[in-house]
């Protein structure tokens, strides 16, 4: 298998995208957005409670489509779960720049480990937008998808 | 033992490559296999040479002047349109318009003919398995003018039930507009008893001809069909240009589209008269060099035995079908008797676009999504198919490397 293939496809994603963490809907939700690509047809709806200074109590997510975009939403609320929203954002800025392929700065190791399993969409420029299409509905459920 | 002899037919798919330049570029360090044509197919080169020597030696503006070149880019312009008229059987060439591809071609026909026709509750008849460029120009008058699209099914294999469509038309049905055939399922349509049958009740017929000009030999005077749209990049021609053909009394009767040069008869001050069809419906500086494309690429395509090509692109799909097939994770979408040469299909644990990203990979190009025919991903239930569609050019080498492909990525989802 060609190496760029292998990026893409390792375990890690197809674990998450067989079986996502923290799917299904959030009872109680302060904050809900949904997330639609009509080009692909993927879709997410991100589920938030945010508490104190919009720190993420709780995230759920609900979603169909392709392995890319469903294991990038689970992936996503697992880091975000009991996270201030400014690391929220930071984690945001460091996803968006890593997937194309930019320089990644002021992430902790961690969480660099952590967004690296998603670095091989870097090499697919037509699957950017799967990856990306949970981070920015998170972020429009919390700019507008108050409850 | 039988004596009958079987007279293979006269095409030599070998010989028809060599007539495509990017066929022998390489993707992603894999030759090519291009499974792609029902969204475009690829150019020959008696088309790119054609545009190219026509914008060398006799390229000016169409309709226009009285200089040596403007004549000479209106003879080949309007020789354009008799091609086309001859590819499409049309008795009369001023019954055919040009138009940007098939998508202007239908709005043309909702805006200019249909949309001053109708009142509220009036009905336009679709099948689902229309494309949205046959969907959406009807939904505006439904939107605007409250008409009703109604829906005829398929059957389970893809098929439409012609006695469905007789039952669904009535007396408040104004058009039945239906593909000749499906992007998606390869269906091709017995247009000639869905026109005898709306006739039968006073009802006009537009058939979309996006993907059947490309495998059907259409004869419009046979098939007494009324308006027939179809479009240039799926016929190996240039993009940006398609045609419309509507018989004369509609197009007589139909109230201008665009606005601009080229569509009048005379304007002052205070009034403004329009001229007689096509031009009525050319507004502003045609697409005169793709006109010429166009031309080349009908004349490439009936320089072929079209039966013999037809047969060629049957073999392909029985060939890639039967394999298939044998994978127990893969659906084949649509199998209606005598469909056209695209194959369909979805798959268990895998998203298309999952599979048509490993597929690139070995340098095979399907398309992968909803095919802009969403009601009908609807009717089978799916989100979204994988679809391989065969032209003239493609071969079984192109079939096996598709098949390949597709073990390859059934490997990398973890059931190798």
């Amino acid at each position: 298998m060609d190496n760029a293939l292998r990026e893409l496809y390792q375990e890690v994603i197809l674990d998450h995208s067989r079986h996502p963490r923290h799917y299904g809907a959030l009872e109680g939700a302060s904050h809900k957005a949904e997330g639609y690509n009509p080009l692909c047809g993927d879709r997410v709806t991100v589920y938030l409670k945010l508490g104190e200074n919009g720190r993420v109590a709780d995230i759920r997510f609900e979603g169909k489509g392709c392995a890319i975009s469903q294991a990038s939403a689970s992936m996503m609320a697992d880091m975000l779960k009991g996270r201030t929203r400014a690391d929220a954002e930071k984690l945001m800025e460091g996803f968006l720049n890593l997937v194309k392929g930019e320089h990644v700065h002021g992430l902790s190791e961690d969480d660099r480990e952590t967004l690296d399993v998603m670095s091989g969409i870097s090499a697919f420029p037509m699957r950017v937008k799967c990856a990306t299409l949970a981070w920015h509905t998170f972020k429009n459920a919390v700019e507008e998808g108050a409850a | 033992m039988t004596t009958q002899t079987k007279i293979k037919p006269a095409f030599d798919v070998m010989a028809a490559r060599a007539d495509f330049p990017i066929l022998t570029r390489p993707v992603h360090g894999k030759p090519l296999v291009y499974l792609d044509s029902g969204a475009s197919a690829q150019k020959p080169r008696a088309v790119l040479d054609a545009m190219t020597e026509f914008a060398k030696t006799d390229y000016a503006n169409v309709h226009r002047g009285v200089h040596y070149l403007s004549g000479a880019a209106t003879d080949a312009y309007e020789a354009a349109r008799r091609t086309v008229q001859k590819f499409l059987g049309a008795a009369h060439e001023d019954e055919i318009v040009f138009t940007k591809g098939g998508t202007e071609a239908i709005n043309l026909v909702s805006y200019s003919w249909l949309s001053p026709r109708i009142q509220p509750g009036d009905e336009i008849l679709l099948s689902v398995m229309e494309h949205h460029s046959n969907i959406v120009p009807w939904n505006f008058l439904r939107e605007r003018q409250g008409v009703v699209l109604k829906w005829v099914d398929v059957r389970d294999n893809g098929s439409l039930d012609i006695d469905a469509l007789d039952a669904a038309i009535g007396p408040k049905t104004r058009l039945v507009a239906i593909t000749h055939m499906s992007n998606v399922l390869g269906t091709v349509t017995p247009l000639n008893e869905i026109v005898a049958r709306a006739h039968a009740k006073g009802v006009p017929v537009l058939a979309d001809g996006c993907q059947g000009a490309v495998h059907e030999t259409v004869d419009v005077q046979a098939l007494d069909v009324d308006f027939y749209a179809f479009t240039g990049h799926k016929l190996y021609g240039p993009t940006g240009i398609g045609a419309l053909y509507a018989k004369r009394a509609h197009l007589k009767g139909m109230r201008p589209f665009n606005g601009g040069g080229e569509m009048i008869r005379e304007v002052s001050r205070e009034r403004i008269s329009y001229a007689d069809p096509p031009a009525r419906f050319e507004a502003g500086t045609p697409p005169i060099i793709e006109s010429i494309g166009l031309a080349a690429a009908l004349d490439y395509m009936t320089g072929f035995d079209r039966n013999a090509v037809a047969a060629h692109e049957h073999s392909l799909l029985v060939y890639a079908r039967d394999q298939v097939r044998q994978f127990n994770w893969l659906k084949v979408i649509g199998d209606a008797p005598g469909k056209g040469a695209i194959l369909s299909f979805e798959a268990d644990g895998m998203h298309a676009h999952d599979l048509a990203t490993i597929l690139d990979r070995e340098g095979v190009a399907v398309r992968a999504g909803h095919h802009c025919a969403q009601p009908l991903m609807e009717r089978f239930g799916v989100a979204s198919t994988t679809r391989a569609s065969f032209a003239l050019y493609n071969r079984r080498a192109d079939v096996d490397a598709l098949i390949a492909g597709l073990a390859k990525a059934r490997g990398i989802f973890g059931h190798g």
